[in-house]
């Protein structure tokens, strides 16, 4: 039920989104969402891929810091209020979310939402239980 | 094999009677032939004859490393130009270089007390040494392997860089005792695990470290990533070079070879004597040279005297490890900082490398520091929250140990320029 998200550690210079993307494109890695954390300074790219175990082995070997993570991956309906249900089932067990990003789906009859949750175990059930699909690993990869 | 030299474990007493009888010849060689030194005694008052005992030596005056510069190139030779057989000089970043000669005598007692120090880093006659510190104008290279030379080891003469080679033909010549900076040891380290080789592959024991200061984190993490035993050595070009002092296995301070240096500490500020184990600038005097000798020598480094016997049997004071320079250390809104202190937080925190940068720049009229340490995959979190918490981290542990508020920049690795001799760890943007 959980997938993996890969990050990398980057510095604000011009330039290093691309090698990441180059290094990705050059080892046949394919990106399937993606978002950035910023600070002044420097950034946290989170990624995910159809191979994360090739893209971090990948971005390690040329020098990236690279981490694996842990996120749920949920489909929700695209229509308005999609969202909001789901995250109602998380505030009515008091559970934080550290981040999220979406993304919506090549049919657009829904959108994937990607969370990181401390305790994800509880996430998922919380989510089941209100009724919506919390996707299989695989099932993301091969979007 | 515990020591090379005898003198090493004299007695006190005679060593204190050594260091008399060769202090006085040596003041009275310079009064006689070293025009600059004439004049200085004759303006401090002092003539050769005053020197009666070993604490007369603080009547006399002090030498500085502008009084090198300032007679530039061989002004404080004690003998003609045909008794030279060697130059070395430092690279002069901050000048002119400070040239320094050799008579062939000089060569032989340098590289005596060399050889001293490699066994005292358990080398003998069956190691091989592999020199990776410079060769050419700077002491370090030929210093090591002369005394390498000297001792009947196999010496690798490798020079510094070319990184992937040293490490290579380490493996394949069985190299035991690595003679580099640590900085430099650290980027081995580096290259090695680039490589996958594992410090088991090679058959390293010991290293012989210096030329620039390093901290006791950096020494259990060269230990670690090495797997051998790293000690300090100390030594300066105006002085002799490497050999002026070494640890012994105990790892509590390095003996300086006090038959050849007579070491004092003095207060920076008012240049007065500082009692043994008080910490200040290290002054050292040559008692053992012919080409050139300096007397109380002012050498920057500030470190402290330790005169308690030592169980390795050596019975050479020691000195503590070199906290700091009285020339690098960097004034930040009034309070002294030395780059060693901030390394020493830095490594206390689990998953930092040692490779690290400073740099002071002024806005305004207020000084800022900033410490640069490089994100290892053990640091990182995909949180932002978790990045600012280790920003946060290395800020107060810098606030309170060194009472100046610092601004931390987190680098991807191996962003921070590697080290092949010193490592250029402050970077003043100040313009003052």
């Amino acid at each position: 039920m959980k997938v993996k998200q890969i990050s990398v550690f980057l510095e604000n210079k011009s330039g290093r989104l691309y090698e990441v993307c180059d290094c990705l494109a050059r080892h046949n890695v394919n990106i399937r969402a993606l978002s950035i954390a910023e600070t002044a300074d420097y950034g946290v790219l989170r990624l995910i891929v159809n191979q994360p175990d090739e893209a971090t082995r990948a971005l390690s070997n040329e020098g990236f810091t690279v981490s694996e993570t842990e996120v749920i991956a949920v489909e929700v309906p695209d229509k308005p209020g999609g969202l909001a249900q789901v995250l109602q089932s998380l505030y009515q067990e008091r559970m934080n979310i550290e981040y999220l990003y979406c993304f919506v789906e090549k049919s657009g009859e829904s959108a994937i939402v990607v969370f990181r949750i401390e305790d994800l175990e509880k996430g998922i059930e919380a989510i089941q239980r209100a009724g919506f699909v919390v996707m299989q690993g695989e099932d993301v990869y091969k979007l | 094999m515990q020591y090379f030299n005898p003198v090493e474990v004299l007695d006190r007493e005679e060593l204190e009677a050594l260091k008399l009888s060769r202090l006085k010849t040596t003041v009275a060689n310079l009064y006689d032939n070293v025009p600059f030194y004439r004049k200085k005694l004759k303006e401090a008052g002092c003539e050769p004859g005053d020197i009666k005992e070993l604490s007369d030596l603080e009547k006399l005056p002090f030498t500085t490393k502008d009084d090198l510069r300032d007679n530039y190139p061989f002004g404080l030779f004690a003998v003609p130009m045909r008794e030279i057989i060697r130059i070395h000089a430092s690279s002069g970043t901050t000048g002119k270089p400070t040239v320094v000669g050799y008579t062939a005598k000089d060569i032989q007692v340098w590289a005596d007390l060399v050889a001293r120090t490699i066994v005292a880093a358990m080398g003998t006659p069956d190691d091989v040494v592999q020199v990776a510190y410079g060769y050419g104008l700077f002491t370090g290279g030929l210093g090591l392997h002369y005394g390498a030379e000297l001792l009947g080891a196999t010496v690798v003469p490798m020079s510094g860089g070319n990184t992937k080679r040293q490490v290579r033909l380490m493996v394949d010549f069985g190299t035991t005792i690595l003679c580099c900076t640590p900085s430099y040891a650290l980027n081995i380290a580096e290259v090695m695990e680039e490589m996958q080789i594992s410090p088991k592959d090679t058959r390293l024991k010991s290293g012989i470290f210096g030329a620039e200061p390093w901290s006791e984190e950096m020494r259990k993490e060269i230990e670690e990533r090495l797997n051998l035993s790293a000690i300090d050595i100390y030594g300066l070009s105006e002085i002799i070079g490497p050999g002026v002092s070494i640890e012994c296995q105990e790892k509590a301070g390095a003996h300086i070879f006090e038959d050849s240096f007579i070491p004092e500490i003095i207060d920076p500020t008012t240049g007065r004597t500082l009692p043994p184990g008080q910490e200040g600038e290290l002054v050292l005097t040559n008692i053992n040279k012919e080409a050139l000798s300096l007397l109380r020598y002012r050498t920057r480094d500030i470190t402290h005297l330790d005169i308690s016997p030592c169980p390795c049997g050596r019975t050479h004071v020691r000195m503590g490890r070199v906290t700091g320079r009285t020339d690098d250390m960097l004034i930040i809104r009034g309070v002294n900082v030395f780059p060693s202190q901030i390394e020493m937080v830095i490594m206390q925190i689990p998953g930092l490398t040692p490779h690290y940068q400073i740099v002071v720049d002024r806005v305004g009229s207020l000084d800022i520091l900033e410490v640069q340490v490089e994100v290892t995959p053990d640091v990182f979190s995909d949180e932002i929250k978790k990045l600012e918490e280790l920003e946060r981290r290395i800020q107060d542990e810098v606030q309170s140990y060194l009472g100046v508020s610092v601004k931390v920049r987190l680098m991807e690795p191996k962003s921070i320029q590697r080290s092949e001799g010193k490592a250029l760890r402050v970077i003043d943007k100040r313009k003052i």
